[in-house]
């Protein structure tokens, strides 16, 4: 019962208060860059749901069962990228192969990924944590599903926004960076939760 | 291609150290001029003394991680240079973690996670492809300095500005609000100064850099106006369109494969 809450404190913690891009400022760059549209927001939220929950799992196994008994831990920089980098052409690569219309929908997001620095920001703060194997599933899990939410909600408050008079030299990215402080001053909210 | 890219675009002269870093704090400056980098420049910029600090770390990496390239790319075959690039500057950043970790624990404390994310920064990859791949270790060296240098200029003022506004301190000493050091009648104006926290919590780094950009577009805007060339000028965030390093980057990811 105690690890099961345990999991779901982490799961909010790491979706709603401490929200991966409005509080921490990983991974700005899609979150800013793809965030035009809804569903193009929606696309980039799957596909890094997936790699951040595979990247994960993985560079935890690897950090555990390889890094820590070879006395290693001090290239997990190193070590981390270059899994990341090597999921990521691998995930694309199979998807390509086997499942042709997700690739379709997720492909053109995958590249970008690699240079998330939310894939490797996560892969380090569970190393950081101390969290076990499945808490740093969960909490990539969660730190993804926290980016989607926000990814999201940017795109929809875009779409509208598209139509509004904008100040001529706010036009574009600081409208945009605007929008996302007013979130990150709602989403303080969600600190309450804990 | 070394030679044929330095006569074609700059010029010999254009190469010189000194028209570097110029080129690196002004010119190119890459969060002011080229909006590249952004992750840390939001979240580190919460004090002046967070912003030096990975600035120079930065540099550090940016400087030699260049001139380690620069020497490598003739040996390095392209189709397997990103993730050649990648390592040598990841070894680098370890580098300045282990340093960092040692002799100033308590900034490392205070930068945590965003010391290791330096590897992802898109200010270095960028240089990288975009100038130290194609030219020699002098020149590239002295490349990665003038970046390193324009990043922590512009991220010192940020944080300076955040810290000042927002806490009432500059590099940690109290300048306004209560408990001032500066004396007399002046000071106790100034300790009427009421800090708008908002400016050191997360949204504020959001408003500062909006307000930041919008500056940089009405000074693009002028400068168009009188008919100067502004097509150095980035557009934000290094995942948007035409950027210097992010383009190249996601054409030979999908090359590689």
């Amino acid at each position: 019962m105690k690890t099961i809450a345990e999991l779901l404190t982490i799961l909010v913690t790491s979706s709603l208060i401490n929200n991966v891009v409005l509080s921490q400022f990983l991974g700005l760059c899609p979150f800013l860059g793809v965030s035009k549209k809804t569903d193009t927001a929606l696309g980039m939220g799957l596909a890094l749901t997936f790699v951040i929950t595979l990247s994960s799992a993985v560079c935890g196994l690897i950090y555990k069962f390889i890094l820590i008994p070879l006395d290693l831990a001090y290239l997990q920089t190193i070590v981390f990228i270059l899994i990341i980098a090597m999921l990521v052409q691998f995930v694309e690569m199979v998807l390509k192969k086997y499942m042709v219309s997700l690739y379709k929908a997720l492909g053109v997001y995958l590249p970008l990924i690699t240079t998330n620095c939310a894939v490797l920001g996560v892969a380090l703060l569970n190393v950081q944590n101390d969290y076990n194997i499945v808490q740093g599933i969960v909490n990539g899990f969660a730190t993804a599903i926290g980016f989607t939410i926000s990814i999201v909600i940017l795109a929809g408050i875009r779409e509208k926004m598209y139509y509004n008079d904008v100040p001529e030299s706010f036009k574009g990215m600081p409208i945009v960076l605007i929008t996302a402080g007013l979130m990150a001053i709602a989403f303080t909210g969600f600190s309450g939760l804990r | 291609m070394s030679g044929e890219k330095k006569k074609g675009a700059l010029g010999l002269k254009m190469d010189s150290p000194m028209e570097r870093v110029f080129n690196g704090l002004i010119v190119e400056n890459p969060t002011l001029v080229l909006m590249i980098g952004m992750c840390p420049t939001l979240a580190v910029t919460t004090s002046a003394i967070n912003g030096i600090t990975m600035g120079l770390a930065t540099t550090f990496v940016l400087a030699l991680s260049n001139a380690v390239i620069a020497l490598l790319h003739k040996i390095i075959p392209d189709t397997v240079r990103i993730p050649a690039f990648i390592v040598v500057i990841a070894s680098f950043v370890t580098v300045v973690q282990l340093l960092l970790e040692a002799y100033m624990p308590s900034l490392n404390d205070a930068l945590g996670v965003y010391i290791p994310l330096i590897v992802v920064n898109c200010i270095i990859f960028g240089r990288a492809e975009a100038y130290a791949s194609k030219h020699a270790v002098v020149p590239s060296f002295f490349d990665g300095i003038g970046m390193g240098l324009g990043f922590t200029c512009a991220i010192t003022c940020i944080g300076l500005l955040r810290e000042i506004i927002g806490s009432g301190t500059a590099f940690s000493v109290q300048i306004l609000g209560e408990g001032t050091v500066v004396p007399g009648a002046v000071g106790k104006f100034l300790s009427m100064y009421q800090p708008v926290r908002i400016f050191v919590m997360q949204a504020g780094a959001f408003f500062v850099l909006a307000c930041l950009i919008a500056t940089m577009n009405r000074i693009k805007r002028n400068m168009a106006a009188k008919g100067k060339d502004t097509s150095k000028f980035g557009v934000g965030g290094c995942c948007t369109v035409n950027d210097a390093g992010k383009p190249v980057k996601v054409k030979h990811e999908k090359e590689a494969d």
